[in-house]
């Protein structure tokens, strides 16, 4: 019996925290195929791939994430050499001289991104200014700037990658490699290259991730370009669609079929490393094959796409539609009753005071009365300039206004 | 082919520390040469000139008469197997063999049958395509020594590689070493901390302490006729006992060594020749020479068993006499016990010693050396 509470815990803490991870990603990923104009999933409208469609002719967008791609593109070929160049430095100096240099080097990361952009952006001023570029050199290309800025510190990154996987190079190997007669550029190629691969892999991905969603130094570097990031920032301060939440399901699920293909080739390396790749059956060793798990990922986003593609939400759409204006008429049926029922008894002094604490608010009773702001039961005097006035005759109030009890009885009387 | 490698008194100096300190010796072409020393003793960092990793503070190495300074590693005729052996993980057994040729431009098919060829030789044939973690340590240890033999150094240099394996594997390959060099007729030089392994494979042995080489010559020479209290107390067992020279005559000096009578030592050649009566000296006698006798026989002084350890073959006895200890010196008179250690063959005839047992010892002056006072080797 206490083992039930026991492990209920944990359970319900898991829960909770992811949860509290993923459900923002759920909701915004739900958010994408709803036909509701602004992004949310409640009250859910239609399926709808619109917004996905709606985003390949978004050329803003398109062209931010095409400035983003070859920044990161940039920024991954500069950074990774100079931060791997960072960490072997580190690597070959005395401990007195690393400590130092290990400060210069990570120093960026330390710095604000404004104040790298701002300064970048500052710098390559001055310079161009110096030697009197022109505005269309490089001393004023919002990519170049960007790449510039964001190298800055993401080659900091990459050295970080670096000088964990280099910590575990034996240098007796390149030692060895020399002493087998290879010169030190052979040695550098053949035996540390080799080693540092994976790292240099994940330094790339990292720098990569690092530059697309960037946007503290790229805001000022970019000048008068866009990225990825600056129009999402531009869209929301201008007002969103689901069109965003579609751009984020596509990243989500890039990563994801990433991440899985990926840690299938690992495990399958893994396996064959051990041996045991041998012992596995045929079916499952084609089934756990990285190629064959990209294959069925490719082969289930190419569904969902062609779905997509075919998948017509007009109709529900068009329902919605007539739903939303059925709502509109019925709405305005009542206004007009309520004026209707207005109109014909201004006779009866008591009688609109029961529109008075209600009524006056509906979208349908203002509407005749133009601006009329005051609240109604204002125990303003008598120049009310309320257009159905009735309501507000100064008779009628006197006795307490149209609140006091008196002012009511009679009412409920019209009604019938 | 054989090339002789001469350190001209070779010294190398990290700042106020002298690692090697005015290494002067020859090393003849096709020789098995040793270098044996507790770590730190600057062996290694002896290699580390020779292969050209560390440049000399002062002095001059030469092979085949060529001066070697300011020539990287890469371009000496040399070879190292590292201590950890420096395998290169991520390549295949023959392409680690073969990687010497890779760099020097050798085409893929002469790399493969060089390869092949060197993995027959290491009795390792057929097993080119595995990667070096699926290798045994003994394994891994062929494949090193395969490597460096791919490079067709004239001089082999090995840093210590058997002192990883497990004792049964270490006598096996210290056999294949042995082999392996007869066979190719290289000169091998060697590192070692392992007394047994230098004086099993080595043609010569070089015996270093603080940087210094103590003493240069063959296992039987290093072992029988030490010329320092280094090398007597460090190449194998040896019961030190310090006292003083009371005379000689006809090769044999008769010493005080605190025992109840004086003692006769050979010292017919050596430093002890050299020990004048009236001076210091430090006698050394084997455990092994040490022998039961009777209380009449020359050099026989009286002992008493303190513990017996057996070893199966052998049974040492540690025994205590009364006089003065290595460390404590004549100053500590004659009375203060001290321990000696003798190996006996484990045969019945001397089974009554036991713990406790009152006995007397002695052994042949031949059996025996005198030597000036010195450092002994920590245990």
């Amino acid at each position: 019996m206490t083992k039930g509470p026991a492990l209920l815990l944990p359970v319900l803490y898991l829960a909770l925290f992811f949860a509290y991870l993923f459900g923002p990603l759920a909701i915004m990923a739900i958010t994408a195929f709803n036909s509701a104009g602004f992004p949310r999933v409640s009250p859910w409208e239609c399926l709808t791939f619109g917004w996905f469609g709606k985003l390949a002719q978004d050329t803003r967008l398109l062209e931010g994430i095409g400035n983003s791609l070859i920044i990161g593109v940039g920024v991954v070929l500069i950074a990774v050499p100079i931060g791997l160049a960072a960490a072997l430095t580190l690597s070959q100096v005395g401990p007195r001289l690393r400590a130092s240099l290990y400060t210069v080097f990570i120093a960026p990361i330390l710095v604000p991104g404004v104040v790298i952009g701002l300064s970048t952006l500052i710098f390559w001023d001055r310079l161009g200014a110096m030697i009197g570029a022109d505005y269309d050199t490089l001393f004023y290309d919002g990519i170049f700037l960007t790449i510039a800025g964001q190298v800055t510190f993401i080659a900091a990154y990459s050295m970080l990658v670096f000088l964990s996987r280099i910590s575990r190079f034996d240098p007796t190997l390149t030692e060895a490699a020399l002493d087998m007669g290879a010169t030190p550029t052979q040695a550098f190629v053949k035996v540390l290259l080799p080693f540092m691969a994976p790292a240099i892999a994940s330094a790339a991905v990292l720098a990569f991730l690092a530059s697309m969603e960037n946007y503290n130094t790229t805001v000022f570097t970019v000048v008068a370009e866009s990225t990825f990031t600056t129009v999402l920032a531009s869209k929301v301060r201008y007002g969103l669609d689901p069109s965003i939440s579609a751009v984020a399901v596509i990243i989500v699920a890039f990563t994801l079929i990433a991440a899985t293909v990926f840690e299938m080739g690992k495990r399958r390396q893994t396996r064959a490393a051990s041996g045991l790749l041998a012992l596995d059956r045929p079916v499952l060793r084609l089934i756990a094959h990285p190629l064959f798990v990209a294959g069925l990922m490719a082969a289930l986003v190419g569904g969902v796409v062609w779905t997509g593609a075919n998948h017509d939400s007009s109709v529900c759409e068009m329902q919605v539609l007539d739903d939303k204006r059925a709502v509109q008429e019925r709405l305005e049926q009542e206004r007009r009753e309520r004026i209707e029922a207005l109109t014909p008894a201004p006779s009866a002094p008591s009688a609109p005071t029961q529109s008075a604490p209600g009524g006056a608010f509906a979208p349908g009773s203002l509407a005749p009365g133009g601006s009329a702001p005051s609240p109604a039961p204002s125990p303003a005097p008598a120049p009310a300039p309320s257009a159905p006035g009735g309501a507000f005759v100064p008779g009628a109030l006197a006795p307490g206004g149209a609140f006091a009890p008196g002012g009511l009885a009679p009412s409920g009387s019209v009604d019938n | 082919m054989t090339k002789d490698i001469t350190l001209d008194y070779v010294s190398v100096q990290f700042g106020d520390y002298v690692a090697v300190d005015g290494a002067h010796l020859t090393i003849q072409g096709g020789e098995f040469f040793s270098f044996l020393g507790p770590s730190g003793c600057g062996k290694t960092t002896l290699l580390r000139c020779i292969s050209g990793f560390q440049e000399p503070t002062a002095g001059q190495i030469r092979i085949g008469g060529k001066d070697m300074r300011g020539i990287g590693p890469n371009k000496r005729p040399t070879a190292l197997i590292f201590q950890n052996l420096a395998l290169f993980p991520l390549m295949s057994v023959a392409d680690n063999i073969a990687f010497p040729l890779e760099v020097r431009g050798v085409d893929r098919k002469t790399r493969r049958r060089r390869a092949d060829e060197l993995l027959e030789l290491i009795a390792l044939s057929g097993q080119g395509d595995k990667r070096i973690s699926e290798l045994s340590g003994g394994q891994k240890q062929r494949v090193a020594i395969a490597r460096a033999l791919a490079v067709e150094p004239d001089i082999l240099l090995l840093d210590e590689p058997l002192s990883a394996l497990d004792l049964k594997l270490r006598q096996h390959m210290r056999r294949e070493l042995r082999a392996i060099q007869k066979q190719v007729g290289l000169t091998f030089i060697y590192i070692t901390h392992d007394q047994g392994e230098a004086l099993t494979m080595s043609d010569r042995v070089a015996v270093m302490s603080r940087g210094r080489i103590e003493q240069v010559g063959d296992a039987r020479a290093v072992y029988d006729q030490p010329r320092t209290a280094f090398v007597a107390s460090f190449v194998g067992e040896n019961n030190a006992l310090t006292g003083r020279v009371l005379g000689r005559e006809n090769g044999l000096s008769t010493l005080d060594l605190g025992l109840p009578a004086p003692v006769r030592v050979a010292t017919a050649s050596g430093p002890g020749a050299k020990l004048a009566p009236g001076a210091e000296c430090m006698a050394f006698v084997r455990p092994e020479a040490l022998r039961p006798c009777a209380p009449d026989a020359p050099n026989a002084f009286p002992a008493t068993v303190i513990r017996e350890e057996f070893e199966g073959a052998q049974r040492h006895l540690v025994l205590e006499t009364p006089g003065p200890g290595p460390a404590a010196g004549p100053a500590a008179g004659p009375a203060a016990p001290r321990e000696l250690r003798m190996t006996l063959v484990n045969d019945d005839r001397d089974a009554a010693f036991g713990p406790g047992a009152a006995i007397s010892v002695g052994f042949a002056p031949d059996m025996a050396c005198a030597l000036p006072p010195g450092e002994l080797a920590s245990a």
